[in-house]
């Protein structure tokens, strides 16, 4: 146990020998992870928001400007009795055009149009079902007559979870193909280790070392050095995320909307410091079992 | 401890580095292994490590055959042995306390108990008050002093020492040549090659000869003057 303590702190030494070679290292790693991982906290939050908008789907009916007072009562009594309804809201035109000009203070422009632009609506809540469902009802509403068009609000959020599933695709292939180039570091830096170590190898396997005992400070460093490139991910995302939620407040504000983007969960952040600690000791494993066999004393 | 049956040794490509060598030594035998440079003194060191094998015979060493050993099994074959190199195959990033430390660590010693023991070699070898240098600050007398600690420190039965005063004055030559004499006393089998007969001046032991790769008669240095005697005929002759 001494003994393997004592390697992890030669395994520290060696890499404190040359601190701008580890801190580079460290850097790049932690850049390549960072990518990924990131991209992945962006995407949690999206889908946070997705859940937070489609949560009830409306379903808006914009009737015919030609539409008479008669019209809507006939609507109004059809839909109060269709079973998929929950219940409905009426918003007259007049009203309508009065909550624009409160709600984006475009009195001006609004006051110099000739005649109201906004058709009547009603604001249909279907009761909860599937997105299929809310689309059959959708159209059934459509054909109903004087309404111009039937709009499935949420039908915006289907189509973001869609776009999430491509991006969740995106992070998956970057995260293959950078964990690969984290591979290839550590591989290429046990490589010039174990070739500077050559004497200490030779000399090892002499006096009677196993190559399980030779590699073990090699596929330390490698774990170490993949475990601190995971930590400097994680305050690469923690800090990226600090600087845009500032300008998100900013942003929010104006919306008046209180969105603030989530950093990695608890959960998360162990499975990118496991994860970038298995790819450090992979990379090390296999430059180990290729270059040591090399190393045979003569 | 040691035993050779008619082994050939050719290098890929090369003439033979020894051929039909057989003999045998006991347990607690110090035995020199004598030659000109090229006769195949390095080679035959290298079979009894394991670091090659033999093309035709068989090499035992502690009764395992070198010949058909597993490289899985090789380490452990070595932990029996201690090894004097006549380079020294010093480690100059560490102390010289570190480098008699290693085949300790290696073998998974325990801590404490190794701190002693690493103590106890340097002693014996006279360098206790250097344990903190670098080997890199030691003279050549030494260095072959450290790399016999670090031979020892394992309390090896066997010690093979290649060329250790190949490149001493006379005066260090045999001071090294006492400490081996003393491990002999405590019962340690020792074979030492040497181009140098001149260190054998003083002893009676029993020696190895090779010419060519091919072993001469057995044969033992008097210490009365030098005289050789045939022992025991081997049937490695030519």
């Amino acid at each position: 146990m001494r003994h393997t303590l004592a390697q992890i702190s030669g395994v520290l030494r060696r890499m404190f020998a040359s601190p701008l070679a580890a801190f580079l290292n460290i850097l790049v790693i932690g850049i390549a992870l960072s990518l990924p991982a990131g991209m992945y906290v962006m995407l949690q939050n999206a889908q946070g928001l997705v859940v937070q908008l489609s949560g009830s789907p409306q379903i808006s009916l914009f009737l015919n400007m030609n539409a008479k007072a008669g019209d809507i009562e006939t609507l109004r009594s059809q839909l109060t009795q269709n079973p998929a309804i929950a219940r409905i809201e009426f918003i007259a035109r007049d009203h309508a055009l009065e909550q624009l000009k409160q709600s984006t203070g475009l009195d001006d422009v609004i006051g110099g149009l000739n005649q109201n632009p906004l058709p009547d609506a009603f604001i249909v809540y279907p009761k909860p079902g599937e997105a299929q469902t809310l689309d059959a009802l959708r159209s059934e509403l459509a054909k109903l007559a004087k309404v111009e068009l039937a709009q499935l609000d949420s039908a915006w959020a289907y189509k973001l979870e869609a776009l999430l599933k491509f991006g969740r695709m995106a992070v998956l292939i970057l995260a293959g193909l950078l964990s690969l180039a984290l591979i290839a570091i550590t591989f290429n830096t046990i490589r010039l280790q174990i070739l500077t170590q050559r004497d200490e190898i030779e000399v090892s396997k002499l006096i009677g070392a196993t190559n399980g005992f030779i590699s073990r400070p090699f596929l330390y460093f490698g774990a170490t050095q993949g475990l601190l490139g995971g930590i400097m991910a994680w305050f690469i995302i923690s800090l990226s995320l600090l600087l845009l939620n500032y300008q998100l407040k900013a942003l929010s504000e104006l919306y008046a909307s209180q969105f603030v983007l989530q950093p990695l969960s608890l959960g998360d952040s162990l499975s990118l410091l496991l994860f970038s600690l298995y790819l450090g000791w992979l990379g090390a494993w296999l430059s180990v079992a290729r270059h040591l066999s090399q190393i045979e004393p003569r | 401890m040691i035993r050779f049956n008619q082994v050939h040794k050719r290098y890929p490509g090369g003439n033979y580095a020894l051929r039909n060598v057989s003999f045998e030594i006991a347990k607690g035998e110090m035995v020199f292994l004598i030659g000109h440079s090229g006769a195949g003194k390095s080679t035959l060191l290298k079979l009894i490590t394991a670091i090659e094998r033999p093309n035709l015979g068989s090499v035992l060493v502690n009764s395992q055959n070198i010949g058909v050993l597993k490289d899985r099994a090789r380490p452990y074959l070595r932990r029996n042995l201690g090894i004097v190199f006549q380079d020294h195959k010093l480690l100059f990033d560490r102390n010289v306390f570190d480098n008699v430390m290693l085949p300790l660590q290696i073998c998974g010693f325990d801590y404490r108990e190794s701190h002693k023991r690493v103590r106890a070699a340097l002693d014996k070898v006279g360098l206790l008050k250097r344990e903190k240098s670098n080997p890199i600050e030691l003279s050549g007398g030494e260095q072959q002093r450290l790399c016999i600690a670090r031979a020892i420190v394992n309390r090896p039965a066997i010690l093979l020492a290649d060329e250790p005063t190949g490149n001493l004055d006379a005066a260090y030559a045999q001071e090294i040549m006492a400490i081996f004499k003393s491990f002999h006393q405590v019962g340690v089998t020792l074979l030492i090659s040497t181009h140098d007969s001149s260190v054998l001046r003083d002893t009676t032991v029993r020696t190895l000869e090779l010419k060519n790769g091919e072993l001469q008669s057995a044969s033992t240095i008097a210490a009365s003057g030098g005289a050789i005697q045939a022992a025991s005929a081997s049937p490695g002759q030519a």
